[in-house]
């Protein structure tokens, strides 16, 4: 995890670190927008609404509408509550096709019972774990955020959060105050092998329960039972129980091959060429 | 804002109750085209409070003959549809306050956005 003077929260409130220069990048930083609206897909995916069928979700910390943008593209309409003016106003002038709301997500979401068929919320959840002023008190504000969501989301929906948290205590409180507050579910985590395309989803349940999704590039760290040791009937060979292969040899380049594939990234697939050696030149 | 928010939008400062519906003091109300799709608009219906839309359209002055009363069938009518597509998702208010029934706390709306922040002896 990177430095701590490198994450946003702890240089300033939102409202304060998203002024106007910070905004501007949201609408000009393509790598920004490209990353935002990868997250926004797989939210959406988590979400698993029904096919066909538009939607009304609410958009938690929305910004300038990148993750909104996605959701209307997919004829899904929206709401989208932050707590930045400059933000807002990119998104106005990107012309979103949701409507949008100033609002601070500690102070709890201002709508009626059962109006959402889904919540998202890409990058936003982790500003709740600050205080901010004297008066703010982190768990009672999260408390306060999924009392209240948990309200407005209609049964059997879902609430799914792409957040960056700092350690595993904060995912902890969290986590506890979203299931005091009626929730079910827990973490999804995307390619947990690799530390840079690794992304943290909180999916939440309201009023159901639900098998959890696995998150994407898990599987081959997975054994099929994990109380059990795994047993064959092959004797392992000698060499193989020395650890690390021999660098450069075949074995070692699948090994590499392997965990990159396990990291999410681009790796050509195996043939009988992969670790050949070449004929000799002059 | 959009009426359709306007319909789910409630108070929620500290010690109101109810706090629906907010009543719009709009000073700049503007007609922003959306495309219409009658499946939304039909499945929004039962979700909507019927009487607090019809109030609210009245106060803007976009009633356009709502009944006041929703009707059995509307699914099928598809006039009344476009009737409440155009209520709801095309009228947008642009400017003017929000104010809550119950404490008459006032929430403004500028370039369309309801401010709903809450002062901190309010939470």
């Amino acid at each position: 995890m990177s430095s701590s003077c490198r994450r946003p929260e702890h240089t300033a409130p939102p409202e304060v670190f998203y002024n106007e220069d910070e905004a501007k990048k949201y609408s000009q930083n393509s790598r920004m927008i490209e990353i935002q609206t990868q997250m926004s897909e797989r939210a959406v995916e988590l979400l698993n609404l029904p096919e066909g069928q538009p939607c009304f979700l609410l958009d938690v910390g929305c910004g300038s509408g990148l993750s909104g943008d996605y959701l209307s593209e997919e004829g899904h309409y929206w709401v989208g509550v932050d707590i930045s003016t400059a933000m807002l106003d990119v998104a106005l002038d990107r012309e979103v096709e949701g409507d949008l709301l100033l609002g601070d997500m500690g102070q709890g979401m201002p709508f009626r019972p059962g109006t959402f068929d889904g919540c998202v919320s890409i990058s936003a959840l982790q500003w709740l774990c600050n205080a901010d002023k004297r008066t703010h008190s982190p768990p009672k504000r999260l408390y306060t955020f999924f009392s209240t969501l948990y309200s407005c989301l209609s049964r059997g929906s879902r609430a799914v959060f792409q957040l960056y948290p700092e350690n595993s205590e904060q995912l902890e409180l969290i986590t506890t105050q979203a299931m005091k507050a009626g929730f079910g579910g827990g973490m999804v985590v995307d390619y947990p092998n690799s530390s840079k395309a690794k992304k943290f989803f909180l999916c939440l349940f309201a009023g159901f329960t639900g098998a959890l999704p696995k998150g994407l590039g898990s599987e081959t760290s997975d054994r099929t039972n994990r109380n059990q040791v795994q047993f064959s009937g092959q004797r392992c060979r000698f060499k193989n129980m020395k650890g690390k292969s021999l660098k450069k040899g075949r074995d070692w380049i699948l090994e590499k091959k392997e965990r990159r594939r396990r990291q999410g990234r681009d790796v050509r697939a195996d043939t009988k060429y992969t670790g050949r050696q070449r004929r000799p030149h002059f | 804002m959009k009426l359709l928010t306007h319909n789910m939008l409630t108070s929620h400062v500290k010690g109101v109750v109810k706090g629906y519906p907010l009543l719009i003091k709009a000073t700049e109300v503007k007609m922003n085209e959306v495309e219409f799709n009658p499946q939304f608009v039909s499945r929004m219906i039962p979700k909507l409070e019927w009487s607090a839309l019809v109030q609210a359209a009245e106060e803007l002055g976009h009633r356009e003959d709502l009944p006041g009363e929703l009707m059995a069938e509307y699914e099928k009518d598809e006039e009344f549809l476009k009737k409440v597509h155009r209520v709801l998702l095309e009228v947008e208010v642009i400017e003017g306050c929000l104010q809550c029934p119950e404490s008459g706390r006032e929430f403004p709306i500028t370039r369309g956005i309801p401010n709903m922040l809450l002062n901190e002896d309010e939470v």
